[in-house]
């Protein structure tokens, strides 16, 4: 791979709206012949979690039920009123024949993006690898990142 | 349009990214010199497309209206 023939994609932000944000972007950049890489870190992983309860201790536990992990279960930013906004985003997504999130992780996994987490999110919240999905090619740190965003085209952080 | 084709995707009734998704996918599959022609009735396309196109380096070779939807032309040059 040349260099700077990369993108990066932070996403912090593990709302519905946003994260479709991110898989459309980095769609539209290995679509592009980028080498993208998405690095989720701490809301953002939810978008990456296999979605079973996750913790340890008490509070890690709490987090798990209470920001539980999951593509089809991350509720837009606005609007959510405890879930029924989430399925109503999606009613409206799918009558307007808008690829569902998961449909979106498909096509950017298949088009070769990677997928990375933040190693210490991951330890804060008590998740462990295992709750990811299988696609998930690593657990980086912030150098790592840094690394890839110095050789990138385009970094986007959402 | 007169160019003799080598592939069709069709992609009407999809939104944003996913036609541009299926153009890499299918692009990649596809040699130099090949045409691909793809059906698309997102308003989105008529920019993405050609962009798409200046961006990988691949050639733009027009768009086309149709019953409803457009026909997009696009030669793998790279």
């Amino acid at each position: 791979m040349e260099e700077n023939n990369k993108a990066t994609l932070m996403v912090m932000s593990g709302d519905m709206d946003k994260v479709f944000a991110a898989f459309t972007i980095a769609i539209a950049c290995a679509a592009a012949g980028l080498d993208t890489t998405m690095f989720f870190t701490f809301w953002g992983i939810k978008a990456i979690q296999k979605g079973n309860l996750t913790g340890k201790g008490l509070f890690g536990r709490m987090i798990g039920v209470m920001n539980r992990g999951g593509i089809n279960v991350i509720g837009p930013s606005r609007f959510n009123f405890l879930g029924v906004g989430r399925e109503l985003f999606k009613k409206m997504m799918s009558d307007k024949k808008v690829a569902p999130l998961e449909e979106l992780r498909k096509t950017a996994i298949d088009l070769g993006v990677h997928l990375t987490a933040c190693d210490t999110s991951m330890k804060v919240m008590e998740i462990r690898r295992e709750d990811l999905i299988d696609e998930v090619e690593g657990v980086l740190g912030a150098a790592a990142v840094v690394g890839n965003a110095a050789q990138s085209k385009v970094q986007f952080f959402i | 349009m007169d160019i003799k084709v080598d592939k069709v995707q069709d992609s009407i009734g999809q939104m944003c990214p996913m036609p541009i998704a299926f153009l890499a996918k299918n692009m990649r599959t596809m040699t130099a010199g090949q045409v691909l022609e793809i059906h698309a009735d997102d308003e989105g396309a008529h920019a993405d497309i050609p962009a798409w196109c200046k961006q990988t380096g691949n050639e733009f070779l027009g768009e086309e209206q149709a019953d409803g939807y457009f026909k997009y032309y696009v030669k793998k040059t790279i």
